[in-house]
């Protein structure tokens, strides 16, 4: 159930989502949550676009309105104006029944149109861009689905309209893990969380009176790693997505903490401590529990994240005073210094393109998310909050995600790499942190 | 005397932990007072029984712990720092002794962070915490294997709020008997 309120050519807007809560498969947990998502700056032009609802043949009431998800989604990546249904004059709901004439006059560059049929238990759904102005079809297509995987459909067919339009993939049908925190009857409650990259479809993966952290998908999406400290130790879990099942990979005395996967998905760079408290950086690999020391300095060393091709682990040092990220061959040897600019730069993360670093950075007294380019070494802070933090990024490379504090609240928010776009993912129910977005889906 | 107000505590029991410690190889957290490289075996009797003739001058008994209150089984440090302050010597020493006397008895450190700085950093920051009021407990007699250590990091503050008093708060060393 979702609703949503358009002023008329402003970019802001408001969709208040009403979660559906599916059931993790081994913890029946009943939460229940309410996600704003809020575009805080758009583009300065967004593309103008009508998205027709969509056609329907079957029995009763379509079951999902494809042309409202696909409006949520392009909405809410703050690069598009879609025009109100109230004003289109017409509604076709294929190619050939378009007259473009009605749409050049309302000004949109684009029209999608699509209808779903219903095909005994299958859903049959097809779609149609056209550019209006040149009246040739962009994209189109024809997926077949099960009832469930209608608004995946949806988010699909967004993500090829966001493509086709801007020559960036979509991102749409993917997903993000993240933590929850709140307080029942006094004392917390940590969940881990995967949902939509809209916010819908949330599935408790790990619920627990004891802190939760660091998650990190695996590169083909299937598995999370994360940090628990069930039990009052903290231990590193890999668990499978789809049946539910874990295992401990790293329990040993001390600190485990910031699992971060290669990118072959076999080894996992970890923090761990020696008996006197020392952090390190090491690689473990998955298959025979194989452990390879990568930091032996006397500093605070962890945060590793890989290099997109897989050479180099970066990692937070504060060998030189004060934190700063510094990177070493994946196979061990010399670390060097990456980040120079001010003095706290910390939580690297490397783009799925391999093309930037991101950091959380002390900006003149305040922590944000900042970039660097790592061909130019170009230094650019991207957010404006105070306390903004564990910035990941969006398989596509072209956004980030991170955590901060807004009115007291851990909410989630949203910046375009070039600093340009942002938005906000708001919880109503409980503090979210530590969000890490989905590899695309092979 | 009061040892409270004798900041030379701290020093003398830095010293001897040094001095206690040096011939073991083995790495340590790198607090800026602790110089060298350090290890806490438990080699260190010589020094430690020094350190028990000063703590005996604090009038500690280990019936005092009982009637402490909550607060004396926290101990509190500086934003990103992990010293532990000269204020907390015969809180120490009284944990110290208690240990000592009882083998049995089991300590677990939970070290934690404020919420500024990134989140496994802070996990760091806890461990060293931590590791700061381990050592001081090791270096008056308790046995390494009585000392536990987690670090929750920021994970779970003791005030939720942002202001500076909050961080205060939240900066800290847990110490719980189990």
């Amino acid at each position: 159930m979702s609703y949503l309120t358009e002023n008329g050519k402003e970019k802001r807007w408001v969709a208040g989502v009403f979660l559906v809560l599916l059931l993790g498969l081994q913890l029946a947990s009943a939460a229940r949550a309410e996600l704003v998502i809020e575009i805080t700056r758009g583009a300065t032009k967004p593309i103008p676009i009508a998205l027709v609802p969509f056609g329907w043949s079957g029995s009763g009431q379509p079951p999902a309105d494809i042309a409202a998800i696909v409006r949520a989604d392009l909405m809410g990546s703050g690069r598009f104006d879609a025009l109100d249904n109230s004003a289109m004059l017409e509604r076709p709901t294929r190619g050939v029944d378009i007259d473009f004439d009605n749409w050049r006059m309302v000004a949109v560059n684009y029209v999608l149109v699509g209808r779903l049929e219903q095909q005994g238990d299958e859903y049959v759904l097809q779609y149609q861009l056209f550019d209006t102005f040149g009246a040739r079809q962009v994209v189109a297509d024809r997926l077949i689905m099960q009832v469930t995987d209608l608004r995946r459909a949806g988010h699909l067919v967004a993500d090829a309209v966001f493509e086709a339009v801007t020559g960036i993939k979509g991102v749409f049908s993917t997903q993000i893990a993240y933590i929850s925190v709140s307080v029942v009857d006094g004392a917390q409650r940590y969940r881990l969380i995967v949902a939509d990259a809209d916010g819908n479809n949330e599935f408790v993966l790990l619920e627990s009176n004891q802190p939760i952290m660091s998650p990190a998908w695996s590169p083909d999406g299937r598995r999370l790693a994360y940090v628990s400290f069930e039990g009052g130790r903290a231990a590193v879990y890999v668990q499978t997505l789809r049946t539910g099942s874990r295992r401990q990979v790293s329990g040993r005395a001390g600190v485990n903490n910031a699992p971060a996967w290669s990118p072959d998905g076999r080894q996992l760079a970890l923090t761990l401590s020696d008996p006197d408290g020392n952090l390190d950086v090491y690689v473990l690999t998955l298959l025979g529990d194989k452990l390879q020391r990568l930091t032996t300095r006397r500093s605070i060393d962890t945060e590793p994240a890989w290099a997109a091709d897989g050479e180099f682990v970066y990692f937070t040092s504060d060998r030189g005073g004060a934190p700063q990220v510094y990177r070493v061959p994946a196979t061990g040897g010399d670390a060097e210094r990456v980040t120079f600019e001010g003095r706290y730069n910390a939580r690297p993360r490397i783009s799925p393109d391999g093309r930037y670093l991101a950091v959380v950075t002390d900006d003149r007294g305040r922590f944000r998310v900042a970039i660097q380019d790592l061909e130019t070494d170009v230094f650019q802070v991207l957010s404006d909050g105070s306390l903004d933090e564990s910035p990941a990024f969006a398989p596509n490379s072209s956004q980030l995600v991170y955590a901060t504090r807004r009115e007291g609240r851990g909410v989630l928010e949203t910046v375009s790499v070039d600093g340009l776009i942002s938005g906000r993912v708001k919880s109503v129910g409980s503090d979210v942190r530590e969000p890490v977005w989905s590899p695309f889906r092979p | 005397m009061k040892m409270t107000q004798n900041p030379l505590w701290l020093a003398a029991a830095l010293t001897a932990l040094l001095a206690g410690c040096a011939s073991k190889p083995a790495t340590l957290p790198t607090d800026d007072t602790m110089g060298d490289s350090t290890s806490m075996g438990g080699d260190d009797t010589t020094t430690g029984s020094s350190m028990d003739s000063t703590i005996r001058s604090a009038g500690f008994a280990d019936d005092d712990m009982a009637g402490d209150t909550a607060d004396s089984l926290i101990i509190y440090f500086e934003y990103d720092r992990s010293e532990v302050s000269a204020q907390y010597a015969d809180l120490l020493a009284s944990h110290a002794r208690r240990l000592a006397n009882d083998s049995t008895q089991r300590l677990r450190l939970e070290g934690h962070a404020d919420e500024r700085g990134s989140r496994e950093y802070n996990i760091g920051l806890g461990e060293r915490r931590a590791q700061a009021v381990r050592r001081l407990l090791l270096i008056q007699g308790a046995s390494s294997s009585q000392i536990s250590t987690v670090s929750y990091g920021e994970e779970r503050p003791a005030a939720f709020g942002s202001t500076e008093s909050d961080y205060e708060k939240n900066r800290r060393v847990e110490l719980s008997y189990r």
